[in-house]
């Protein structure tokens, strides 16, 4: 174990805590940046270190491809090559086999993909990942697991669960810094709690630093999502921090929060900014669009970021998707909203004030009460009470009927 | 409420005058020469300006920028640099890295004239306000003059987004909105190959839209007057002479780096330099690569314009010329040629870097320099990661300007030519090595 974990506030089964890792002391929750190729596209070190990013993300396949494990080893670390001084969490390669699926073959060996730089056939084990990742040297590396679509059904799902707890055992074997880097296993069972319960117990008997829920964020209902959530964080030890995998939305993760969880990642911020969208409390706003021409207002007024101090909507439209600077512009403000969104759960827990963040929260981004089913639904069984924010269900159930 | 603003001309169509003004023609510029070089040419000077931006808007104090010339203007797109982001822009050396360049042209993807006044100006819209900013018409980079389709009424360019006639009350119009702290009157550019009456006609049209932008020119801002005449003495020095007889805050040589050669350049500069008053500053385009810089500078230019970089920085070459003038690298030295570079520059995208833990330029303080190595911008030029070129044009503005700066020290301490001439001579002993060992090597070098 090369972490510490110490809840320093709760809101029933919300909490607030300190996460001591080997470069960096970090704050929970948290949301973790993808620099996929060893860099948050667009952004200099020193910029996500103004915004107040902890631990950012890098792919174990494409660096894997390229510069190569190996010679981020020479170099001293992934830490080193891209002088990132805070943490780095690397995934295991896995996702890829979901998102690449036509190209893969996964059996018990492990998973075999078409490398897209020369079409030669990759072998990806569980003993390759982890040694992959002991070169790379992030703070927390990720056990391969046998990812499936939530929106498979059938056998698949149990094979890829069973197969998931095998090869944990693979990657702890194969793990050989377990001083410095903290191996996650990964939740995976579907939508079905039974396979999830299995997955949850059997990683659990292992004792490792910290657990992700996987499988996730890939096109399920946001009611399956959150059920499945709520089952892993009620069952997952709770002096252990508890990884998300894929989300998301802010919305998803105040709710993910509510509900127990601690750290996230996704693509979506920095994604959603080269194409122009910029994350408001609102919502989005689509700067691409007309309206933003002539608009003379900052992206959101609330927002204490260098992009909102000094731009105006109408600059930023003339940039987005068209100049660089405005994919680097519109990165800056999304990732300076998730960072601010993640030191305002870290802090409204600490203060006792959680349900009047998520309220605020709420209010906020459905100013008609027209706050989702799920959300409420997960609300109720997170212990917070949103009747204040939001329409009550039963009249939303007439006004669903009265139109029709 | 916007500031009431004595007009010496009316943007509504009324009746144009030509001005008679005091000798200053602008309140916001004032330019003094410092020093002069041996030849009588070369100059340092400091050029001071004002910020209008805030003037009547009620915000904060005017501010003064005081750049020594000869200076760099950062080339921008869309009135910020192609990738260095204004946090990181603060890092590079100042006052030098405080002048930037932008055509109004890039405007045409919008905001409006409209809009932009609302927001007060350029130095407002890109959150800027203690930068100068000078308004060129012609970028270098995106909106190539397209001499064929100008007319009478107003010069063409070829945009990403069409091809634009612009005429010198459209021109005004965004000038008035915009407010730079200088600005280059509407010039009718041809290339060096044009007909001899089709250069003469450039220059009759720019000096006919220079009066134009002088009647409706606004209070603020300071005025270049353009010169253009190709590559004729005569119509180069008659440009030169009718622009010196108007009223105008300084000179802008334009014309340049359209097919033109570098060694016939001298002459035409000179045609221009020595028919222009002395001690009014004069900016040059297209003189980019070091030597072009020095020869201008040789010719009395005081300011200069950067596409050299954003060239450079897109191909993945970082500068690393020695700013001493001493060269550190041998002349043959294969490394260099297997990169493609020379003893300017390398090319980070060659093999050769990928393990190199150091730095482009060892002692270099610039923030890319500072944090990171020659192999993590190789890796990053290969996986086309944004960050390569952000990277890049942190440290080759940040080189170019310190090479800026040491040529105004030599030419204050009387060492202009000696350091011209050791430049240039080091720059062609490489080439030429390099030259000859692309012929030796078994695989050609890019």
């Amino acid at each position: 174990m090369a972490l510490r974990f110490e809840v320093l506030g709760r809101f029933n089964r919300a909490r607030a805590a300190r996460l001591t890792l080997p470069h960096f002391l970090c704050e929970t929750p948290l949301f973790m940046p993808v620099g996929t190729q060893g860099t948050i596209k667009g952004l200099t070190t020193h910029q996500l270190e103004d915004i107040g990013c902890q631990i950012i993300l890098g792919n174990t396949y494409h660096l894997a491809l390229r510069p190569t494990s190996e010679l981020i080893d020479e170099m001293g670390g992934l830490h080193k090559f891209m002088n990132w001084p805070r943490a780095l969490l690397t995934d295991s390669g896995g996702f890829q086999m979901v998102s690449l699926l036509h190209l893969a073959d996964i059996t018990e060996e492990g998973v075999t993909f078409q490398s897209p730089v020369d079409g030669k056939p990759m072998l990806l084990t569980p003993e390759e990942s982890i040694q992959i990742q002991n070169r790379i040297g992030a703070d927390i590396i990720m056990a391969l697991d046998d990812v499936v679509k939530t929106t498979i059904t059938g056998p698949r799902i149990e094979e890829a669960m069973y197969r998931t707890l095998r090869w944990i055992d693979r990657c702890i074997a194969a793990h050989k810094k377990p001083k410095e880097q903290n191996l996650f296993g990964i939740v995976q069972g579907g939508l079905d709690p039974v396979l999830r319960d299995i997955c949850v117990q059997g990683l659990v008997e292992r004792n490792l630093p910290g657990y992700a829920i996987g499988g996730l964020a890939g096109g399920e209902d946001k009611d399956s999502f959150w059920r499945v959530v709520a089952q892993c964080t009620a069952s997952l030890p709770e002096s252990k921090p508890r990884y998300v995998m894929g989300v998301g939305y802010p919305l998803d993760i105040v709710v993910c929060s509510a509900l127990g969880a601690d750290m996230y990642d996704c693509v979506y911020p920095t994604r959603t900014a080269r194409f122009g969208t910029a994350l408001v409390p609102e919502g989005v706003l689509k700067l691409k669009h007309q309206s933003m021409a002539d608009d003379t207002r900052p992206i959101d007024s609330t927002c204490e970021c260098m992009v909102c101090k000094n731009y105006t909507r109408a600059y930023l439209h003339c940039l987005v998707t068209k100049d660089a600077m405005g994919s680097q512009l519109l990165s800056y403000h999304n990732l300076y909203y998730m960072m601010q969104l993640s030191r305002n759960l870290h802090s409204s827990i600490i203060e006792g004030k959680f349900p009047e963040f998520v309220c605020d929260f709420l209010r906020k981004m459905f100013p008609e009460g027209d706050v989702p089913e799920w959300v409420c639904n997960a609300m109720e069984v997170a212990g917070i009470d949103i009747s204040s924010c939001s329409t009550p269900l039963n009249s939303k159930l007439n006004l669903h009927t009265s139109s029709g | 409420m916007p500031p009431t603003e004595r007009r010496e001309g009316s943007l509504d169509g009324g009746v144009a005058q030509t001005q008679v003004h005091s000798e200053q023609e602008s309140t916001n510029m004032k330019f003094a020469i410092k020093a002069w070089c041996k030849s009588g040419r070369a100059r340092v000077g400091l050029l001071q300006l004002k910020s209008s931006s805030s003037l009547g808007q009620g915000g904060p104090p005017a501010k003064e920028i005081e750049i020594e010339t000869p200076a760099l203007l950062l080339t921008t797109r869309k009135g910020l640099p192609a990738f260095i982001s204004p946090d990181h822009l603060s890092f590079l050396p100042s006052p030098d890295s405080r002048l930037l360049q932008f055509s109004p042209m890039h405007f045409m993807e919008g905001p409006n004239s409209k809009t932009i006044t609302n927001i007060g100006g350029v130095h407002r819209l890109l959150g800027l306000q203690g930068y100068g900013f000078v308004a060129v018409p012609r970028d270098s980079i995106l909106f190539l003059p397209e001499s064929y389709s100008s007319n009478k009424n107003g010069a063409s360019f070829e945009t990403p987004c069409g091809r634009f006639l612009v005429k010198p009350l459209e021109y005004m119009k965004m000038i008035t909105s915009m407010k730079p702290d200088l600005w280059v009157s509407l010039a009718d550019e041809v290339p060096a190959s044009v007909t001899a009456k089709r250069n003469k006609t450039s220059v009759d049209r720019t000096i006919t839209w220079l009066d134009d932008c002088i009647s409706l020119k606004p209070r603020d801002g300071a005025l270049f007057g353009s010169i253009v005449g190709g590559c004729s003495v005569e119509e180069r020095q008659r440009c030169a002479q009718e622009v010196a007889k108007r009223n105008v805050s300084g000179y802008y040589i334009d014309g340049f780096g359209l097919g033109d050669s570098i060694d016939e350049r001298s002459t035409f500069l000179h045609a221009v330099t020595d028919s222009l008053p002395k001690e009014k500053p004069r900016q040059v385009c297209g003189l980019g690569l070091p030597e072009e810089v020095l020869q201008g500078i040789a010719a009395g230019i005081d300011l200069f314009d950067s596409t050299y970089i954003y060239h450079l920085t897109l191909e993945g070459f970082a500068l690393i010329f020695p700013l001493n003038g001493k060269c550190k690298h041998d002349v043959s030295d294969p490394q260099l040629c297997a990169t493609a570079g020379d003893y300017t520059k390398i090319n980070l995208k060659a093999t050769v870097y990928r393990k190199d833990a150091s730095r482009i330029v060892e002692g270099c303080k610039c923030y890319t320099c500072q944090n990171h190595t020659k192999a993590y911008i190789n890796h990053l030029l290969n996986v086309h990661e944004m960050l390569a070129q952000i990277l890049l044009e942190i440290h080759n503005t940040h080189h170019y300007l310190s090479f800026f700066r040491l040529i105004r020290e030599a030419i204050a301490e009387g060492k202009f030519e000696e350091f011209k001439q050791k430049l240039i001579e080091s720059r062609r002993e490489h080439l030429l090595a390099a030259t000859l060992s692309a012929f030796e090597l078994v695989t050609p070098v890019r």
